[in-house]
């Protein structure tokens, strides 16, 4: 054991450190396109305190921290790009308090979002957070410090617009509390106070190292069911969103596009959800989106999906497994998506843009986007499942991704977590001043630069 | 030595006789809609605008339920004439993108089996219903092979979506791909495969070159030979009708000698058999949607009113769009063959 491992062995225990060829192979990669880079040490703190021990340890050594929650973001967010000390959060578990007449849950870094929802369901059952349909082994935090979206994010925004407080480890070691959480024993909000937390949203732990999230929960109503209106135009879609979205009826809705199975073949799927405490709530809502639909009806350039209980009940889940299920189509392993976050406006362009890229490439692909907020913006993914196995595959999926993001960002998006590459894409073509604004505040916060490096460096 | 069975459109000719229906005395295939309140004199001038390949409002409000097929007594086909005059006339049942969906889910993929060469009889087609594969065991189907899939796919469901040269397109090939398996015989699981290979081939002259046998003529038969081993069941149910057996109404009988012989008493009701209503799901494909609440919610009230315990299924369809409203009111949903299996004290699994 050398003298960098002993030391974090002094803070974590020994059974928790390891800089074991093995065990850094399970860290060098996730299942996108970037390529692998071992860690020098893998970490797994218990505390709080400890997280702030290991951070000043690394300023001392000048290492490298790479803080890893479920290692899910597929853009390669958590490879360690220039070495260093992956810092694993997952034994950070527990579910520290629910304030039910609040609605909010303060929970610790490595819970993740299948513990969680087990957790309400079992303790709180009329109550609920926002589910993205990430395998539920992600963390709740890593998918907040992605600013991800889940099942509400339609009725309340990004799943980082949720956050009511947070813990944080500075670069340099503090400890800080953000929001009421600073001044009162209460989780409540970010608010009234000087918004501080969009320092840590959005970063990918490159300022810092969120240790506690206070999150909003949301009423859980006893029932659930989906409307799937679907279009042959894509140019129709932007006007069923906001359609929808007026009635305010709809608790998520998305719009998938794919291939295969023929079902889907040639037809762009908006499913609308709907939530209601009695069947007379749910047949309210729905007859409401019915009815704000129906001149498309009418005209037949659209309809509601005839479907089974079967399609109902897979596309009610939460997270739709149907997605990590496709994730592996190619039977390769690999998946990676380009999602940026879009004008729902730009649907039509982006899913013209995802057919020619597929045809051009040949490639499969998957095309899955969720709105966000009354339609205020949609994430639209250009989905590509790949053979890792079959080097030609990757290196077409590779070309269709780096095309995509160049699209997003050219229809006038902004490409959703995105991996290495398309940060300097995205860096390239953003305000000079505020770029600078963001090379201030990093160097301001992490002035040996030992944060996630190769993120957010311009 | 494989045959090829090359039907061309112009090799369908629909046998209507258009003087039985100027001559119909009752116009029931209209008088008797359950979802068009047409008098006589209405129903015979539509129907004559028809005949004569005219437009009629008819081809709008039509919810291709298929029971004018059954209502008419003199053998004409009045649904194939709607249907196609609703092709011919460009009038869309569903809208596009539906019909798009429906058109695509024919086609086979890869993942298709057309050769099921281990094949042999007896055998069974479940249809595009694979779901249903591990249903088909026990006493009722031993020594049955099974060949499912889009190459076995009747196609008579474009019916639904007024596109019945679809129908016409694809069918050679999938009897052609039957009979080439050698099959004299078999069992159709779905009744709309029974009634494609017999009324509607029949009544556009096509020749079929194997013998359908509906499931629950099948199944009587067996029953029969299993009676021994039969538990009666002793429960009330509904049938549930699907449309498709509208056009095999010879076959009707095969219910009631079942339910018979495994001891379940067929409640009385009002939307049973030539008035039977439509499970639902073709009226909300049509996006009638006020339409289709009124008709699931007459045909379930039915069932609890007469005390149903069960809703007896033929169709995998209306099973998966009427399931859902029956067992909110605490009726079991089942298929007849599970039924079947139940009364020879076989486990189902859900």
């Amino acid at each position: 054991m050398d003298r960098v491992c002993e030391r974090l062995a002094r803070i974590v225990g020994e059974n928790y450190v390891s800089n074991m060829k093995e065990e850094l192979y399970i860290y060098s990669q996730d299942p996108g396109m970037m390529e692998p880079r071992e860690p020098d040490y893998v970490v797994m703190p218990k505390t709080t305190v400890e997280v702030q021990k290991i951070v000043k340890l690394a300023n001392e050594e000048k290492i490298p921290v790479i803080p890893v929650g479920g290692s899910l973001s597929l853009s390669g967010l958590v490879i360690p790009h220039k070495g260093g000390i992956v810092l694993d959060l997952k034994r950070m578990d527990k579910i520290i308090e629910v304030n039910e007449r609040c609605r909010y849950v303060v929970i610790e870094a490595g819970v993740t979002t299948g513990r969680l929802k087990a957790y309400l369901e079992k303790h709180y059952p009329r109550l609920r957070f926002s589910i993205p349909d990430a395998p539920p082994s992600a963390t709740v935090v890593g998918n907040i410090v992605i600013h991800g979206q889940g099942h509400l994010s339609q009725q309340y925004g990004f799943n980082s617009d949720m956050v009511t407080g947070l813990e944080v480890v500075l670069p340099t070691g503090e400890i800080c509390k953000i929001g009421s959480c600073s001044v009162s024993p209460y989780w409540f909000s970010l608010a009234p106070l000087p918004d501080i937390a969009g320092l840590f949203l959005g970063w990918f732990g490159t300022t810092g190292i969120i240790t506690k999230l206070g999150l909003r929960l949301y009423p859980r109503k006893k029932l659930r069911d989906i409307e799937v209106f679907i279009v042959e135009d894509p140019h129709l879609v932007p006007d069923v969103v906001y359609r929808v979205t007026h009635t305010e009826m709809a608790e998520d809705i998305f719009v998938n596009a794919q291939p295969y199975p023929p079902i889907f073949k040639d037809i762009i799927m908006m499913g609308i959800c709907i939530t209601g405490d009695s069947e007379e709530e749910l047949e309210f809502k729905r007859r409401m989106i019915w009815n704000v639909l129906r001149t498309y009806i009418d005209s037949k350039e659209g309809g509601f999906m005839m479907t089974t209980p079967d399609v109902k009940r897979a596309l009610l889940e939460m997270p739709i497994t149907g997605t990590t299920r496709f994730a592996d189509v190619m039977k390769g392993g690999g998946f990676e998506y380009c999602g940026p976050i879009i004008p729902v406006e730009k649907y039509p362009e982006a899913y013209k843009k995802l057919l020619e890229l597929s045809s051009e490439y040949g490639v499969t692909y998957g095309n899955t986007c969720r709105v966000i907020g009354r339609g205020h913006c949609m994430m639209f993914a250009f989905g590509y499942p790949f053979n890792r196995a079959d080097p030609d595959n990757m290196e077409r999926t590779k070309k269709a991704l780096h095309e995509s993001n160049v699209a997003s960002l050219d229809i006038g998006g902004v490409p959703w977590k995105p991996e290495v590459p398309a940060q300097k894409m995205i860096m390239a073509r953003m305000d000079k001043n505020t770029l600078e604004l963001m090379k201030r505040i990093k160097r301001f916060l992490d002035p040996n630069g030992i944060m996630n490096p190769g993120n957010w460096e311009g | 030595m494989y045959r090829k069975l090359v039907l061309t459109l112009s090799d369908f000719k629909l046998k209507f006789d258009q003087k039985l229906c100027e001559t119909c005395p009752t116009y029931d295939c209209l008088v008797r809609c359950q979802y068009m309140n047409l008098d006589k004199e209405v129903a015979k001038i539509e129907m004559q605008k028809m005949v004569r390949g005219e437009n009629s409002f008819v081809l709008y409000r039509c919810v291709t339920c298929y029971a004018c097929e059954e209502y008419c007594k003199r053998g004409n086909h009045p649904f194939y004439l709607i249907s196609d005059l609703q092709e011919k006339n460009s009038i869309l049942p569903m809208p596009k993108p539906l019909i798009t969906q429906w058109i695509n889910t024919g086609i086979p993929t890869k993942k298709d089996i057309r050769e099921f060469w281990g094949a042999v009889e007896p055998v069974i087609s479940l249809c595009l219903f694979p779901e249903y594969i591990n249903s088909i065991e026990g006493k009722l189907f031993e020594g049955f092979s099974i060949v499912v899939g889009r190459y076995f796919f009747c196609q008579l469901a474009y019916l639904h979506f007024g596109r019945p040269s679809i129908i016409r397109e694809r069918l050679s090939s999938i009897i052609e791909n039957i009979a080439n398996h050698g099959f004299q015989e078999i069992v159709f699981f779905h009744d709309e495969c029974y009634s494609t290979f017999t009324s509607y081939t029949q009544a556009y002259g096509i020749q079929v070159p194997f013998r359908s046998v509906h499931l629950f003529e099948y199944l009587y038969g067996r029953l029969r030979e299993l009676e021994d081993e039969i538990s009666p069941l002793n429960v009330k149910v509904a049938y549930q009708r699907p449309c498709s057996s509208r056009l095999a109404p010879e076959k009707e009988h095969f219910v009631d000698d079942i339910f018979n012989l495994i001891g379940v008493e067929r409640v009385e009701r009002e939307y049973d058999r030539e008035n039977s209503l439509c499970c639902g799901g073709i009226i909300r494909g049509q996006q009638r949607y006020d339409l289709f609440v009124d008709v699931q919610r007459r045909n379930v009230v039915d069932m609890v009113n007469a005390e149903a315990e069960y809703c007896v299924f033929n169709c995998p369809m209306c099973f998966a769009s009427l399931s859902e409203a029956v067992v909110k009111r605490d009726i079991k949903p089942i298929m007849m063959h599970e039924l079947c299996r139940l009364a020879l004290g076989e486990v189902i699994k859900s």
